[in-house]
This record gives structure tokens, C-alpha cells and sequence, in this order.
């Protein structure tokens, strides 16, 4: 039914809700646009009108970076980082923590799933 | 917690004299510097400045995106050969 920038349509949800749904709009910017349209947040999005879809992806449009276009900076942000040859870039290249943290142990949302290193040691005998 | 605005970026005097005289007289020298915590401004674009790492200087040129960024992320102080050595000769003969 309402489909806002691109690939987004969450039915029965309240508007202020289903917005978020849209990669780059959370519920600040959810909140933001609502008072902008002057469409109640209350209403759900398969009982919004036309005028009011058409409003909403009027705004969004204009006035906000979303889906694509938003993943295609934070991706050249990066590439920035990593052609110039800063630390930050090394990390990014890396796949490790950009930010400071400890890596030594934890750090696996950037590093991913755990890999076994080093070889199988032998079990210690009688011990299970 | 970012620098305040209000003080603008920080360049180390002696390394902005440099820049400043190289400017003016339209030369282009290396310069070595220490100081890693300059933050690099529009003024050094296309000088190239040799970064002390702790050990050596690394030649860093400088280009239009990297103003806003410090000397130092430029210049890695660390050297990491990985881990293992006898761990990882052993998990090769293993598998070998």
C-alpha cells in the first residue's frame, strides 16, 4: 500500500512506527517528518490517504538522505578513510574496531563469528 | 569528547612557520616533524611531511581529503608481524 522510498511497506503499524522501518529514519527523524505533514502519528499505514503518502515521500525526499543513497555515503565515508591511508581506513580494512577498543578479546561484531586459530591441542587425558 | 570550536584546530607554531615559509616561497621540501597531533590544514595540501612514528619518519603526502585529520593518523606507531611462530609451525606440520 504505502511504499516510501523504494522497497518499504509496513502495514498496520502506527505511522510514527512504520516509518522507521525505511533504512535512515528513526524515531527522531519519524517524529521530525510527522509534524512536518501534519499527518496524525496515530493513524496506521494501510488507513493512510493518498494525500498523506504523497505528503510524507514529498518530505522524505527532499529533506532527507534514506535508503541507497544514505548506505552509498556512509560506504564513500569509508573509502575516504581508507584511501588516504589513515588508521581509521587501516581498521576499516582490517575488519577490526575502528574506534579504540580492545580487540584482544569481545571486538565480534566487527570481526565476526569465532575462528578456531592455532591448531588442536591435546586434550589433557581423564578429563572429559 | 571532541576539540571545542571555539579554540579551532590545533597546529603546532614551528610546523605552521615551516608550511607557512615553504608557501611563500613556492618551494617544495620534505619536513620532518614530530609533532603527530597537528591537525592538518589546507595549507599543507601537496607538501609532503615526514610523520616520527617513535622510530622513523614516514613520508606522508599530503592530499585535499586528508585536511581535518591529525599527522598522526598517517603514521602507524605499531608493527604487528602477527601471532603464533612455533603455534602456527606446528598447526602446518599437521595439516601437512
Amino acid at each position: 500500500m504505502a511504499r516510501i522510498a523504494g522497497v518499504d511497506l509496513p502495514k498496520e503499524k502506527r505511522v510514527l512506527i512504520g516509518l522507521t522501518y525505511i533504512f535512515g529514519i528513526g524515531n527522531h527523524t519519524a517524529e521530525q517528518i510527522i509534524k512536518k505533514t501534519g499527518v496524525s502519528p496515530n493513524t496506521r499505514v494501510n488507513k493512510l490517504t493518498d494525500e498523506d503518502v504523497a505528503k510524507l515521500r514529498s518530505v522524505i525526499e527532499e529533506d532527507y538522505d534514506v535508503e541507497g543513497n544514505l548506505r552509498g555515503q556512509i560506504n564513500m565515508n569509508i573509502k575516504r578513510l581508507i584511501d588516504i591511508g589513515s588508521y581509521r581506513g587501516l581498521r576499516h580494512r582490517r575488519g577490526l574496531p575502528v574506534r579504540g577498543q580492545r580487540s584482544k578479546t569481545n571486538a565480534r561484531t566487527q570481526k565476526g563469528p569465532k575462528r578456531a586459530i592455532g591448531g588442536l591441542k591435546k586434550k589433557p587425558p581423564g578429563k572429559k | 569528547m571532541p576539540r571545542s570550536l571555539k579554540k579551532g584546530p590545533f597546529v603546532d607554531d614551528s610546523l605552521l612557520q615551516k608550511i607557512e615559509e615553504l608557501n611563500a616561497s613556492g618551494d617544495k621540501k620534505v619536513i620532518k616533524t614530530w609533532s603527530r597531533r597537528t591537525m592538518i590544514s589546507p595549507d599543507f595540501i601537496g607538501h609532503t611531511l615526514a610523520v616520527h612514528t617513535g622510530n622513523k619518519f614516514i613520508p606522508i603526502y599530503i592530499t585535499e581529503n586528508m585536511v581535518g585529520h591529525k599527522l598522526g593518523e598517517f603514521a602507524p606507531t605499531r608493527t604487528f608481524r602477527g601471532h603464533g611462530g612455533r603455534m602456527a609451525e606446528r598447526a602446518s606440520k599437521l595439516k601437512g
